[in-house]
């Protein structure tokens, strides 16, 4: 078994979100004809998979903490 | 109702029929009726990139691919491969071990689908090195919501390690990780975007460095590491257009911070500012300032003075303060057959340096230090 890292709070987390979503009115306050600027480039929160892949990659060898970066990758035995 | 299309396989019609009910139970309506909007497949993007780290008397540098191409408009298709040719004297190689060089190549394969507002990633990695395996495979779903203003997203990966040592044959343990996301994407006006995410993580099996000494009491010992590791994330992240009405060259500042505890005790706080500007209709400028400072873990020792059932002298678990400042610029190509493409060339530039507040130099006896330049060069484009 795997040690546990409350993955069933994370659920519940995430199904109380969806929830809260789904409860609420669906009318978005930004209407998709407002979105012009969120659709530039520097809005953007990665641009560049291998280059964020990359940046991660030094940090995560170098530092104790990781994860939550939004950043996908597999493991390696680089430390 | 999409799921309800005969079109669809008669499993995934059943498995909607018995979901839907329920999760309309539990009040996710938006889920089990999505709006009429549906999500974009992610769009055809190529990136080729040249990348070279130099900096504690480690270099890594090589190249890496990534394609990614849609089939049919229903699926995206995505291969990578990342090498890493390493070029280690680290102050851990000088000091207790003998320099070393190796390769590192990464393969990726991933295949993304889009159903109404929901899209689904499945992947699969491997990383090959002469002394370790790790093998990994992940599956994202997410999710807008609100009309496309909200996007939650859900995420699991399972990873496999073999580890083994330089010269012998075959593997002598494992490790196996796995990891829980959970995040939301928000937009909060026509000018910000916010996110937060959360990942836990679990390690089990062999988590240390065959390689590595520790020492206690000025003798050098092998490091002895728990088997296990439970680690959580947090971080909240947001984006916001700062440029003037009707203003030609736009600009944006973006401010992320981390939080980071796991039950070595390691606690890591980051946080990372940045300005972006566009410089006429070709250039895009970006300058980031990062800021991070982690904890120990329980069990790390420069130099122990007793006996403990576990000890390190990891760098990494160590404590110690880390700053980095980046500047990068993305330049369309002009040309036809560029501009037909969305060719971009881009170069980053990231300077380093780490302040260890534990860890000692053993050649000196000072607080060890180091500077890095983390160099990127990309090209990308549209095929």
């Amino acid at each position: 078994m795997p040690p546990s890292p409350q993955p069933r709070a994370l659920l519940l987390l995430g199904l109380a979100l969806a929830g809260v979503c789904g409860g609420c009115s669906t009318e978005p306050w930004v209407k998709p004809y407002e979105r012009e600027r969120l659709a530039d480039p520097m809005m953007q929160f990665s641009r560049e998979v291998l280059a964020d892949k990359q940046r991660d990659h030094v940090y995560s060898v170098r530092e104790g903490a990781r994860g939550a970066t939004g950043v996908q990758g597999g493991g390696c035995g680089c430390n | 109702m999409a799921a309800t299309d005969p079109r669809w396989p008669r499993w995934a019609r059943a498995l909607w029929a018995v979901a839907a009910p329920l999760l309309k139970l539990l009040g996710l309506t938006a889920l089990a009726a999505p709006a009429a909007r549906a999500v974009d497949l992610p769009q055809d993007h190529e990136e080729a990139l040249i990348h070279l780290y130099n900096g504690g008397g480690v270099k890594a540098y090589g190249p890496a691919l990534l394609v990614r191409k849609s089939v049919a408009d229903k699926v995206s298709l995505t291969g990578s491969v990342y090498v890493d040719m390493v070029s280690n004297a680290s102050i851990d190689v000088v000091t207790t071990a003998s320099p070393f060089r190796e390769n590192r190549v990464e393969w990726g394969l991933g295949v993304d689908h889009v159903e109404q507002d929901t899209l689904m990633h499945l992947g699969v990695s491997r990383s090959t090195e002469p002394d370790y395996v790790a093998s990994a495979a992940n599956l994202d779903v997410s999710q807008d919501v609100f009309g496309g203003m909200s996007t939650v997203a859900l995420g699991f990966t399972l990873g496999q390690d073999d580890v083994g040592r330089h010269g012998e044959t075959g593997y002598f343990d494992h490790a196996r990780h796995w990891q829980y996301r959970l995040g939301l994407t928000q937009i909060l006006s026509p000018r910000w975007i916010a996110s937060v995410n959360g990942e836990a993580i679990a390690d089990e099996g062999y988590l240390g460095n065959p390689y590595r000494v520790a020492r206690v009491f000025g003798a050098y010992v092998p490091e002895r590491m728990p088997r296990t590791r439970t680690a959580r994330a947090l971080q909240l992240r947001v984006i916001g257009d700062i440029s003037d009405e009707g203003a030609s060259d736009r600009s944006a500042v973006r401010a992320s911070y981390r939080y980071y505890r796991d039950t070595w005790a390691v606690q890591a706080h980051t946080l990372e500012l940045g300005y972006t500007r566009h410089f006429g209709p070709d250039w895009l400028g970006d300058v980031a300032l990062r800021l991070n400072h982690q904890g120990a873990a329980l069990f790390f020792s420069d130099n122990a003075q007793s006996e403990t059932l576990y000890v390190t002298r990891n760098r990494q678990l160590s404590a110690f303060n880390s700053y980095a400042l980046a500047g990068k610029l993305s330049y369309t190509l002009p040309g036809d057959t560029a501009q037909r493409y969305g060719l971009q060339l881009n170069a980053n530039l990231e300077l380093l340096s780490f302040h260890y507040s534990e860890f000692t130099d053993i050649r000196t006896g000072q607080l060890y230090h180091f500077n890095g330049q983390n160099l990127q060069l990309l090209l990308t484009g549209k095929f």
